[in-house]
This record gives C-alpha cells, structure tokens and sequence, in this order.
C-alpha cells in the first residue's frame, strides 16, 4: 500500500517534468501550494490541486494503457482490428476515470496537400474518438485533432517511415 | 583590440553569416523564349548609389526570364542624347537611362527614361526622392516601369512574399522581397506553421500554428507584429483564405465534425457555416470577383475541386480527369486555375482555363504542392522537394520560364505571394 502510494506521487513527479500539468480545463482555479516534500531523495511537487487526478494519472504510464498510438493503412481511417483491445482498455479506464480528458492527435504521411492531409488526420483522430464514444467514454471527455503530416515520427521517404507516421496518437489530462 | 571588441566583431560575423544563410537565393533555370533585348545603362552621377539602383533593374528583368541584358558600357544621364541608331546595332530593342543626384538632407534624386530604339521614342520616366538605403526599393519601382510599358502587364519587383523556414527544432514565418532579399521573421515557433495568406491590403497574414499542440488560425498585422485568434474551436482550425475585400476568412474547421467549410469574419467574430458533406471539404479559395469559393472534397470517393456560391448553395465539380487534384488558386483575373495533381505518385502543378477546362500539367517534378500565384497572374509560386530538402520553385503560366528559391540552412515551404504594394 505504501509502495503504491510512493508510485502514486512518483508519477505525478514525472508529470510535472513533462511541462504543463495544469488541467487546462481547470487553469483558471487557484493552485494551492503547500511546497515542495523530500521522499527516497525524489523530489515531489503537487501537481494539481487534486491528489486524487494526480494518482489516477499514473496509471495511464503503466501496461496496456501506456500504449498510445493507432496506425493506419494509405488512404485510410480504418481502425484496424488488432487496435480494439488497446481502444478497449483506454475506454474502460476513461469511463471509470470520468474527469480525465484525452486529446487524439490525428496524423498523415507527407505525400500530398498539407491541409488535406491535415483533413485526413482529422478522419483518423475521429475515427477513433468515435469508437471511444461508443464504448462509453463521454463526448466532453475527448477532443479530436490533427497535425496533418507536419509531425512525422519518422521522416524518411518509404513505407516503413510513413506506415508510422499514419498513426492516432492518445494523450491524456497534463500531457497536452 | 580588447577581448571585448574581438568578441563583439567575431559575434557581428556571426550574425552576418546567419543572414546569408537565410537568405533566399533565386536560380534561373528556364527562360521566356522570347526574351526582349534591353540596356540599363549605370546612372550618372553619385557611383555609389547609381550602381546600386541599376543593379537591382537589371537582376529584377533578368530573373523574370522575359528580357536580355545588352552591355551599356559608361553611364548615361537622363536627358542625354540618344543615338537610337547605334543602341538597334549593338541589339538592344529598349534603353534605360537615368541620373542620380544628391538633395537637401542626404536624400537623393533618382530621375530615369527609357526609349524604345525600334521606335525611336520615349516610353515615358519618372522621378523619385530616395535616402540611400532606399536604391533597392527605387530599382524594383523602375524594373516594374519598364516591364509594363514593355509588356503591358504590370510589374511585381516590389511585392514581397511569404514562406515558411524549417530548421532543426525551429519553424519561422519570413517576408521577403520578391527578389529574395531582406528576409524578416514574423513568427519563430517550435511547432509547425503553415497555410500562410496574405490579406488583399498586403497588411496582415492569416496562418494555422501548431504552437498550442493542435492547428488554430491566427491573423498576424506586419507593421505592429501584433496578432490575435481568428479561429480557435475544439478540433482543428485551418486553411485560412481571404474574401477579397479583406472582411473574412473562409475556412476549415472540425467543431461539428469532419473538415467543414465557414466564413468568419477576419476579427474572429460571426462564424457561419458554408458548405456540408459528410466528407472532407478543406482549402478554400475565392474566386477575385468574391462570388464562388473553389476547394477540395473527397465528396464523390477521391479528392476533387470543387465550387460553391460564396453565398452557400450547391456545389459543382471542377476537376474529373485522375484520382487526387487538390489545392485550387485562382489567377488574378479568374480565368485559370492553378492546382496539385496527382499522376503516378508523383504530385505535379497544373493550370485549367476554367472556361474550356482544357488542363496542361507545368511541371515535371515529384512533390509540387502549394502554389501560389503572383499578382499579375504571370508566375506561380509553389513547394518543391530537390534531394530531399525543401525548396520553393517559381514557374510562368504558360510552363516556359522556372526558378528556384532555396535557403542554405533549412527548408522551405508554404510560399504565399503578395498582393500589388500600395505606395
């Protein structure tokens, strides 16, 4: 119990090394501090005013739900069946976690139009939002974006660079 | 010399190194076919000056591809005598003289005529007050004189253009002059910018920047460096284009789902929605009269042009021939449409005359995109690949005269022309 607790406010330490951890949508109330403590010579700094979000957030770095990304075939905004298990389990844990927000980023390769390919990572952004939805996570908890072909994971000119560019990428509450 | 003054002048070089590598360079490599035969003689007086001027009308007609330059030899003063007889001998169909000199505090008189040698007449001259820093701006105002007098279509040595540079972990928007230099920053981010339009006033561009990690459209005012939202939905906001009175934008937005068409004015206020499809419809572009917007939808199964009233209504297929043509720009005076076509995995520029829909591929490359055209709907400028860098390349309408714009320290990309300069 201990242990957890202690990975509980590790994880909120990583976030707060990932940049903005202030849930945007709640930027505008106050943030208590009470400073920062000293456990195992890690140094912990609340990152939200609610403990409770922070412990919840870690779980997403952990095992299946660390897995984040979707990719998809030329052409397509099919979500492939070997995704639906990962879709499943970021679904169950945003209906059991309902004030966790996730932003899917949608992506393209670079052949083409950029602001087509924008519109084609938009597809493949809500191609998965919409699965999310029906699986029961709620509209207000997703937002569905796309970055087009402007953020390639991989920039060389092949198929097995894009096939990895053409991909939905999953983050959540304090990694956007 | 102190450590100081080692450190500030190895810092000035530095500085200096870093403009030359932004710097724009523009390669001729295709030329008008027939190009008229022209001498700009140096200016008298003021060396200095006079050279800088004529230097800069030379480069701005040669680069255009249209004319050749005839060696002037000595200076030529602009009410000089003209002996018609030797300049037709020596080839030149047109001559350029002028006189630079100095007015009251330190600014200088720029006077200049051009005669046609074949008519053995004046074209016609003008007068300009200029301070020294100033002999660029003069030199593309009479490279313009000349060009229309010569070719009946105006001139645009003095517009500027827009693109985007990438360099590793950096994105900066840059206006340049046509001719590539002065290149200023608008925009340093560390997230992609792209989709830059010029407003019809030349003042201010309407972008999409990634910088809040999704696409939101902002309108950015040159002179003041001050800009504000125009666009910022849940979703995606993109594509940006401008109604030609400069009132409002159309463009992309995903708030109720799939890339949408809507018209927002350009303060950001008074959104509406234009078109639907349960597709994508992005890249929109007014046709110069305002009364249709041209875009790209994959309505009919692949991505085909497409237009609608500005007024919504109906849409209408533009484009049938091949499975990908995106991208529709329109020519100034709203005859001809440039546009990306796909053939055979290699993306190409292509131009329709709207009124016959006869359609000719104008380049012969692999990743063209973006094109944009010049004011006077003569070139085009558009995003090329060479080597896998990114590099901006310019081609006429009629396929025949074709440059290339490239920076040393990135790539680029998102070219934009400019609009006619007001003053």
């Amino acid at each position: 119990m201990r242990n957890k607790l202690i990975m509980a406010i590790l994880g909120a330490a990583l976030l707060a090394g990932c940049g903005t951890t202030v849930d945007p949508e709640q930027s505008g109330a106050p943030v208590e501090d009470r400073g920062a403590k000293r456990i195992d010579g890690a140094e912990v700094k609340r990152v939200t005013p609610d403990d409770n979000l922070g412990s919840v957030l870690a779980a997403v770095k952990q095992g299946v739900l660390a897995k984040r990304s979707v990719f998809f075939d030329y052409d397509s905004y099919v979500i492939k069946d070997e995704y639906k298990s990962l879709v499943e389990a970021h679904a169950k844990f945003l209906v059991a976690n309902p004030r966790v927000k996730m932003l899917i980023q949608g992506n393209a390769d670079e052949r083409g139009s950029r602001e087509y390919n924008l519109a084609l990572g938009q597809k493949r952004a809500e191609a998965l939002k919409k699965m999310l939805t029906l699986l029961g996570a709620r509209e207000d908890q997703l937002e569905a974006v796309s970055l087009g072909e402007e953020k390639p994971r991989c920039s060389e000119a092949n198929e097995a660079c894009w096939s990895q560019n053409r991909r939905d990428d999953m983050l959540y509450t304090g990694e956007f | 010399m102190t450590a100081l003054k080692r450190a500030v002048s190895a810092l000035l070089l530095l500085a200096l190194s870093l403009a030359a590598h932004a710097q724009l360079t523009i390669e001729i490599t295709g030329a008008g076919a027939n190009r008229i035969p022209v001498s700009i003689a140096d200016f008298a007086g003021e060396p200095g000056v006079s050279r800088a001027v004529a230097m800069v009308i030379r480069a701005d007609l040669e680069r255009s591809g249209l004319f050749k330059m005839v060696e002037a030899g000595a200076p030529l003063a602009e009410n000089a005598a003209v002996n018609f007889g030797d300049w037709k001998s020596r080839g030149a169909d047109a001559l350029v003289v002028g006189s630079v000199a100095p007015t009251a505090n330190g600014r200088f008189e720029v006077r200049f005529r051009l005669y046609d040698t074949q008519k053995q007449a004046s074209l016609g001259g003008l007068v300009y007050v200029m301070t020294a820093q100033q002999a660029r701006t003069t030199g593309h105002r009479i490279a313009d004189f000349v060009y229309e007098k010569l070719l009946g279509e105006p001139g645009v040595f003095s517009t500027r253009i827009a693109y985007v540079v990438k360099s590793v972990g950096r994105f900066e928007l840059q206006i340049a002059d046509a001719d590539g230099m002065n290149p200023q920053t608008a925009l340093a981010s560390k997230e992609p910018i792209i989709s830059p339009a010029w407003s019809p006033d030349g003042g201010r561009l309407a972008y999409v920047s990634f910088e809040s990690k999704k696409p939101v459209i902002y309108v950015h005012s040159l002179a003041s460096g001050s800009r504000h939202v125009a666009a910022n939905f849940k979703g995606s906001n993109s594509a940006p284009a401008w109604s030609p009175d400069g009132r409002k934008l159309a463009v992309v937005l995903t708030k109720d789902g799939g890339s949408q068409l809507y018209l927002v004015n350009a303060d950001g206020s008074g959104i509406v929605r234009l078109a639907s499809s349960s597709g994508i419809d992005t890249e929109p572009f007014f046709s110069p009269d305002g009364q249709f917007i041209y875009f790209t939808s994959d309505r009919g199964g692949s991505p085909q042009i497409y237009r609608v009233p500005a007024e919504g209504g109906s849409a209408q297929r533009i484009t049938f021939e091949g499975s990908y043509n995106v991208t529709p720009r329109l020519t100034p005076d709203g005859k001809n449409m440039a546009f990306v076509t796909r053939n055979g995995g290699r993306f190409q520029l292509a131009l329709m005359d709207l009124a016959s829909r006869q359609t000719q591929v104008l380049t012969d490359s692999d990743k063209d995109e973006s094109p944009s055209f010049a004011p006077n709907g003569r070139m085009i400028i558009y995003a090329s690949e060479i080597g896998g860098k990114g590099v901006l390349a310019a081609v006429s309408s009629d396929g025949r005269v074709k440059q290339k714009l490239s920076v040393q320290a990135g790539d680029v990309r998102e070219p934009a022309w400019g609009p006619f300069s007001k003053n």
